[in-house]
């Protein structure tokens, strides 16, 4: 049987993943202050899309970043600044075609009803192209700027495992937002709208639903105040490290993306995901399991680990990351992902370590080397993200007759 | 002593989920795809307006604790579909309407800055301060402000944002060398209000206007008040000549306490409009409009809301029934309360038995004709009377139909204007504070 083609995206933030990128933007024709234009990355995701790529991501946070886990660094000599990410894919929205948009918005601080529209539409104006990747903000910095919440304790980097009740109840909460974003998501069935000028109505209330959600930390209305949008639910896209992450996953994302360093890695936490995925009683299709990684790439052997070991020297530090960095060829990394995929995972979330140097790596060196080893598509074969990932569309969970 | 004539400012309304907007024609088209917002947009943007205006509404409407399904219902989150806009307009303002209720302002601010980036200077926020516990259900914040906590917390709410938009310096990006930011050209921001707790640092540069422009639509004295000390251009409901111009002196009049000068605040009443050849002609497709805007179950819905009780048995052509208002509790979800019923359905009654109108003709009558009617020369020539005569600065024009409702006004009106002086040929500024004769947006 021959294998499915890999699914391959990528992770777009700043001038890319290694803090120093930025020192390399003049020589690829960009001022650093095109980052705070659209331009800059509009020339991005065209080129993502040009790769074929099933989608790109964009990164998010309140707070400023920084090189400590929680708190602001005053650091100067790597990025900082960053734009709202939902609004970021809508204005890339146009001017591409395929490409599948999927911001990050936070599940601890934004309303869900605004994060719920804000996704749905850019489904609206991206033909059905959004997604969405929650993410849990667990640092006290970003709950100061917000202020909503008091009492937050400084963010540890062992928080996780340490699985304190903060954090639980945050990734509980999460789930709790991603659950209502999904209802107010289907809370429009499909065929609302009727213009039934005989009785004078807009649409047929009795396929307008509330989803009556009361949790723990809030409770909403609905119905949506936005239509059903074009692919029904927008596919949601988590990025998870430990198994409360990975419940969160199992509960309400239709793509995991995991950190696995090694094979090793990949064969156990491809099983805890399905265990959580067991334990939480999921239904329906599947999570999709993905592996994210940092790449330098070049064609070159060994030209990889060399400007690797020069944006760290001009960073004054070795770059570490939650992910595998890997530096080397199209070729080593095809090798890579294959034996990869062989041990569980059905795609990548690449994340560029310098822009636009190492996205070029992926669209016009690895995505080919791929195709020619039968192992990525040859053009895109669907509209929508969901086709994409080859998701059906779902009808709406309230409609009759639907499967629920 | 003459003065100077003054500019007309115009702006595009997208139609919204009442029954201006009418949908039972063979011409109206979706309400949500993205080509009808680009189709109007860029019709704007051709008429060479200053900016374009998304409503906001966070619950759906209900009447009789159901779903109101006469009107057109459903809309996209406005910021999004904005900054899809800016891919496919150039030079149009995009304005939002945001409630100072249930969101907070770092968010708010964040998201107004990285829209002004993205579209190279054409963000625009109209607060609203509207707050029930209706909509509340849809919010962690829930509940509802009291009438006089509602402007406290939007004053405080802007003047956090403009904080917010003020803190980075205009050249904390140093652009090259060693540097990627200058650290302590990003000021911190703490802020302790009554309504607000927040500290930290602004993650957007300083935005191409630096503050995004402020709309206030609220009419209340508080509402006045607050559009004097903080914002760029009120839209407002006062769109007759008599009421305008009162209106315009109120609130112009207030700006000198603030130490602004009257050009410092647009102030642009919405107005629909009705074109024809003649002005017989433009009389009878205002009153066809009219017609498809109030149906017969539109009429009876209208008359509910006064009357507080099922009318459903009632025949919209037929008269008005002898019943009395039921007072014991409103109907509506989502709306303004109509305030004295009693003397409403009173006045309405009186109205119809002196022109014996049916019910659907009543609310026809009451519920408002068309802001302008008649030929494009003669509707050119209002608008510009109105603006000369201070009852407004211009208009925020509110089509009937989606999304080629602006079409005509374009072609025909818009120039016009521009043979008279009184409407930019062209657009002279890149921003929306340019176009709107604002200034730059500093302290
Ligand atoms: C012309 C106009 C347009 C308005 N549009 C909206 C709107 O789109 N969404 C909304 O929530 N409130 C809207 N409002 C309501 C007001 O902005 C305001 O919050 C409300 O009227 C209460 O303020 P007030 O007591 O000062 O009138 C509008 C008001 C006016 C006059």
């Amino acid at each position: 049987m021959p294998e499915r083609p890999l699914h391959l995206s990528v992770a777009l933030d700043g001038a890319g993943w290694h803090p120093a990128a930025w020192r390399d933007l003049p020589g690829s024709g960009w001022a650093t202050s095109d980052l705070f234009g659209a331009r800059y990355w509009a020339d991005l995701v065209a080129e993502a899309e040009r790769g074929l790529l099933d989608f790109v991501t964009f990164e998010d946070a309140f707070a400023l970043q920084s090189s400590l886990f929680d708190g602001p660094d005053g650091r100067g000599d790597q990025v900082r600044g960053r734009f709202d990410a939902v609004l970021l894919a809508a204005r890339v929205a146009p001017l591409t075609s395929r490409i599948g948009l999927v911001p990050t918005a936070t599940t601890t601080h934004t309303e869900p009803f605004h994060v719920a529209i804000g996704i749905q539409s850019l489904d609206h104006v991206s033909l059905g192209r959004a997604g969405w990747r929650p993410q849990v903000s667990g640092r006290r910095t970003d709950a100061a700027h917000f202020g909503r919440r008091q009492g937050f304790p400084e963010l540890r980097p062992d928080a996780l495992t340490a699985q304190s009740e903060h954090v639980r109840d945050l990734f509980d909460e999460a789930a709790d937002a991603i659950e209502v974003a999904r209802r107010l998501w289907d809370s429009w069935e499909d065929d609302a709208e009727i213009r039934d000028t005989a009785t004078g109505r807009f649409v047929d209330r009795d396929k307008l639903h509330y989803i009556d959600f009361t949790g723990r930390w809030f409770g909403v209305k609905g119905p949506s105040i936005t239509p059903r949008s074009p692919q029904g639910l927008p596919p949601v896209v988590a990025l998870a490290h430990d198994v409360v992450p990975y419940r969160l996953a199992a509960l309400g994302a239709d793509v995991v993306l995991i950190t696995p360093h090694d094979v090793e890695q990949v064969r156990s936490i491809s099983a805890q995901v399905r265990e959580a995925e067991a334990e939480t009683g999921r239904a329906g299709e599947p999570l999709q399991v993905y592996a994210d990684l940092v790449v330098f790439l070049d064609d070159e052997p060994g030209a990889a680990a060399v400007r690797r070991a020069r944006l760290d020297d001009l960073d004054g530090a070795p770059y570490v990351s939650d992910a595998l960095v890997f530096a080397g060829t199209p070729g080593e990394l095809a090798d890579l992902l294959l034996e990869w995929r062989a041990a569980g995972v059905e795609g990548y979330r690449l994340r560029p370590a310098s822009l636009p140097h190492d996205l070029l790596g992926v669209t016009r060196g690895l995505a080919p080397e791929l195709r020619a080893r039968g192992a990525f598509r040859a053009a895109y074969e669907a509209e929508t993200l969901r086709g994409h990932l080859g998701l059906p569309r779902p009808a709406s969970r309230y409609a009759a007759g639907a499967a629920r | 002593m003459s003065r100077p004539r003054k500019q007309v400012h115009l702006a595009a309304h997208f139609p919204g989920v009442n029954n201006t907007t009418v949908w039972a024609d063979p011409e109206s088209k979706s309400q949500i795809d993205f080509s009808s917002f680009r189709h109007l947009a860029r019709t704007a943007e051709r008429g060479k307006f200053d900016f374009f205006f998304l409503a906001e509404g966070l619950r759906l409407r209900e009447l009789k604790g159901r779903i109101h399904d006469l009107d057109v219902v459903g809309r996209p989150e406005s910021l999004t579909v904005l900054a899809a806009l800016a891919a496919v307009t150039e030079r149009l303002g995009l304005a939002a309407t945001i409630n100072a209720t249930f969101n907070e302002p770092y968010e708010v601010a964040r998201r107004l800055a990285t829209l002004d980036h993205l579209s190279e200077g054409r963000a625009a926020w109209n607060v609203v301060t509207t707050s029930d516990a209706f909509t509340g259900e849809n919010f962690r914040r829930g509940g509802y402000l009291d009438r006089a906590d509602r402007y406290t917390r939007a004053e405080e709410f802007v003047r956090l944002a403009r904080e917010l938009w003020d803190s980075w310096e205009p050249d904390a990006l140093t652009g090259a060398g060693d540097g990627f930011v200058r650290p302590e050209a990003i000021r911190p921001f703490s802020f302790q209000g009554r309504h607000f707790d927040v500290a930290g640092h602004f993650t957007v540069p300083r935005s191409p206007q630096g503050r995004p422009v402020v709309i206030q639509a609220g009419d209340s004295d508080e509402g006045r008040e607050f559009a004097a000390r903080t914002a760029d251009v009120i839209f407002s409901r006062h769109g007759t000549l008599d009421d305008g111009k009162a209106f315009y002196a109120d609130v112009k009049g207030r700006l000198a306490r603030y130490g602004r000068l009257p050009h410092q605040l647009k102030i642009l009443p919405a107005a629909t409009f009705a074109l024809g050849d003649t002005e017989e002609e433009a009389a009878e497709r205002a009153a066809a409009i009219r017609r498809q805007q109030v149906g017969p179950q539109t009429a009876i819905a209208f008359l509910e809301q006064v009357w507080g009780r099922d009318m459903s048995a009632y025949d919209p052509d037929g008269p008005l029934p002898d019943v009395d208002p039921d007072l014991s509790d409103g109907v509506w979800g989502g709306r303004v309360p109509l305030g004295d019923r009693t003397a409403l359905a009173a006045k309405w009654r009186a109205l119809a038995e002196e022109k014996r109108l049916s019910i659907r003709e009543l609310v026809i009558e009451v519920t408002g004709r068309q802001s302008f009617i008649g030929t494009p020369a003669a509707v050119a020539a209002l608008i510009d009377r109105f603006v000369q005569e201070d009852a407004a600065d211009g208009f925020i024009l509110v089509p009937h139909l989606t999304p080629g409702g602006l079409d005509d006004f374009v072609d025909r009106v818009v120039p016009l204007l521009q043979e008279r002086g009184v409407f930019r040929a062209d657009y002279s500024g890149t921003t929306l504070r340019d176009h709107l004769g604002l200034g730059p947006g500093s302290n």
